[in-house]
């Protein structure tokens, strides 16, 4: 194959720089935690007792819901996300 | 190229050049001529100083497209041109009177080097003369292309047409769109989707040329949001992309609506389906085991695509379905997986037929699902006879099967038949429908022998959170 020739990347030529983790606090005294339902079957069941058990510890809980599991969340829950919570505690699975 | 005098391209497989060699001699004596010559810089024998040009860069940069040329510079730029052999345009052009006095006055050229089409594709390349922009990847020498494709994660698993940038550069001569138009964002990485990536993929997936405005308006179906490419890509269920291409262009391209449509051998229906999908791998990101969550996938995940059969069908095709005119040139893509036959050989009537295909759609996913998913129901020639014997049409056909769609809960409730699935309790007493109202597609496609038709079934019910099928107008 000559030289002038070469390959054409077909990817979208994202940087491939792995994005690094946001630190975990140590304790989430005075932290809000945000609690996203994805609307996966029986999440809120699983989702709920978590609120609680975290709410026992007087911690802040904000409570989320995605109106479809099928979608990406909507920007104004992102965003609300985002503004309001500190860590976000989700399930992905039923 | 020179700043001042004549330039003068000739190539020896020209009968119009070895004719005027005398006059190229005399032109050069005078001092006033440099020739260049395409295929041997030997040609024309006498003149001490031709120029080798049989790389051709001369040429390209003079857009020569017949030799002889004749071109004049003043001050570094060209002022005058002819081609072929002209004896009074020559003398106009050199000043000089009497030129091939014993010539015919008029013969023309012939076509030039530069202009045929694989060395002019190399020429644009080397000149950086392309509409490309995307990263060049070189590879070395003694390097298998295709296994370099693999080693880059570019393949669905088959091996991949190494998408050189001559191959690319063919590839957008396919449309007139420009290749830096971008489509949309392309999920899940959600990077910028241009018709060069596009056209990228679709020589990696084999396709011609001529099939790239298919591919496009089969990626522009699957941006859709309706669509819902992000979803279809993480869902742990079956489906992928299954394109159906209505209209002329079919069988200009030569896709296949017939015999073994949905199966194998039809280069067309193959790799455009295959270009949707290695375009959403590269482009999106969307692969197995990362945000494809499939948990069995399916065999037309990696292509998934036909034609419906419209000069053999007496039904209006699916394009007049979907709200276009008929004859128009679309893709259609639904979010499916499989075929489930629907086998009838006895039926005789439409009524007979149209209780075996409803329940057989009624059977989609889990008997006892309800409702079921979308489903696209390809229906074979013989079938379509059928009902046409009865002079039921498309629409009719569709109608029936809506009217067989609904069943009583109390049929399909949780744990009848010793089957944990079907509809939750409280809806005991009431009515359940398989298929929403607009849940069903129709095409028809196929090959003559066989009363085998088939159902497609689809993702889930396809409400508005969901997907539905999208389709888009091909531009060429």
């Amino acid at each position: 194959m000559s030289l002038n020739d070469a390959l054409l990347d077909p990817t979208g030529e994202r940087e491939t720089s792995e994005r690094p983790r946001l630190a975990r606090p140590l304790s989430l005294d005075g932290l809000t935690v945000g609690v996203l339902d994805i609307s996966k079957a029986r999440g809120d069941v699983f989702l709920e007792r978590v609120a609680a058990l975290i709410e026992a510890r007087g911690i802040k809980v904000k409570r989320y819901r995605k109106p479809t599991v099928a979608r990406t969340a909507p920007m104004a829950i992102q965003q609300a996300i985002v503004a309001e919570a500190d860590v976000v505690v989700e399930g992905l699975a039923d | 190229m020179q700043e001042n005098g004549l330039v003068v391209v000739v190539k020896r497989d020209c009968p119009t050049c070895v004719m005027i060699a005398p006059v190229l001699q005399q032109l050069v004596e005078q001092g006033s001529l440099m020739v260049y010559s395409q295929d041997d810089p030997a040609f024309p024998e006498g003149i001490a100083d031709v120029a080798d040009d049989t790389l051709l860069d001369a040429s390209y940069r003079l857009d020569v497209e017949i030799v002889p040329t004749l071109v004049r510079f003043e001050d570094g730029r060209e002022v005058d041109r002819t081609y072929g052999w002209d004896r009074a345009a020559w003398e106009s052009l050199t000043g000089i009177g009497d030129l091939g006095a014993d010539l015919p006055a008029f013969k023309p050229g012939c076509g030039a080097l530069n202009q045929e089409q694989d060395r002019l594709a190399e020429l644009k390349i080397r000149h950086d003369d392309t509409p490309m922009v995307s990263r060049h990847v070189q590879i070395g020498a003694k390097e298998d292309p295709i296994e370099a494709c693999y080693e880059r994660g570019w393949s669905d698993g088959l091996p991949v047409i190494p998408p050189t940038q001559t191959r690319v550069l063919a590839m957008l001569d396919g449309t007139t769109r420009s290749a830096d138009e971008v489509l949309g964002l392309m999920p899940s990485n959600l990077d910028a989707c241009t018709v060069e990536k596009v056209a990228i993929n679709a020589v990696m997936a084999g396709c011609r040329p001529e099939y790239l405005p298919v591919v496009l308006a089969a990626i522009e179906a699957v941006l859709d949001e309706d669509y819902c490419l992000h979803g279809t890509l993480a869902t742990t269920r079956f489906v992928g992309p299954v394109a159906i291409v209505n209209g002329p262009i079919a069988r200009q391209i030569g896709m296949n609506g017939r015999g073994n449509a949905l199966g194998q051998g039809n280069r067309a229906n193959d790799t455009i389906g295959r270009a949707v999908q290695l375009a959403v791998r590269n482009i999106g990101g969307g692969k197995p085991q990362g945000v494809d969550r499939a948990t069995l996938g399916n065999p037309g995940k990696i292509s998934y695509c036909f034609c419906e059969d419209e000069e053999g069908s007496a039904w209006a095709p699916l394009t007049v379905d979907r709200g276009l005119a008929a004859g128009a040139n679309a893709v259609t893509v639904f979010a499916g997986y499989g075929l489930q036959g629907v086998i009838d050989d006895l039926a005789r009537t439409p009524e007979e037929l149209v209780e075996t295909m409803a329940a057989s759609l009624r059977a989609v996913d889990n008997v006892k699902k309800f409702p079921g998913p979308d489903c696209l129901l390809v229906v074979c020639p013989e079938h379509e006879r059928t009902f046409m014997e009865g002079r039921w049409d498309k629409a009719r056909v569709h109608k029936e099967l809506m009217a067989r769609m609904a069943v009583p809960a109390d049929s399909v409730l949780r744990g009848l038949g010793g089957m944990a699935e079907g509809v939750k309790p409280e809806m005991a007493g009431k009515t359940v429908s398989k298929l929403l109202p607009n849940g069903l597609m129709i095409v028809r496609a196929g090959g003559g022998a066989g009363k085998f038709s088939g159902i497609i079934a689809g993702w889930t019910p396809g409400t508005p959170e969901s997907s539905r099928p999208v389709t888009k107008e091909v531009k060429t």
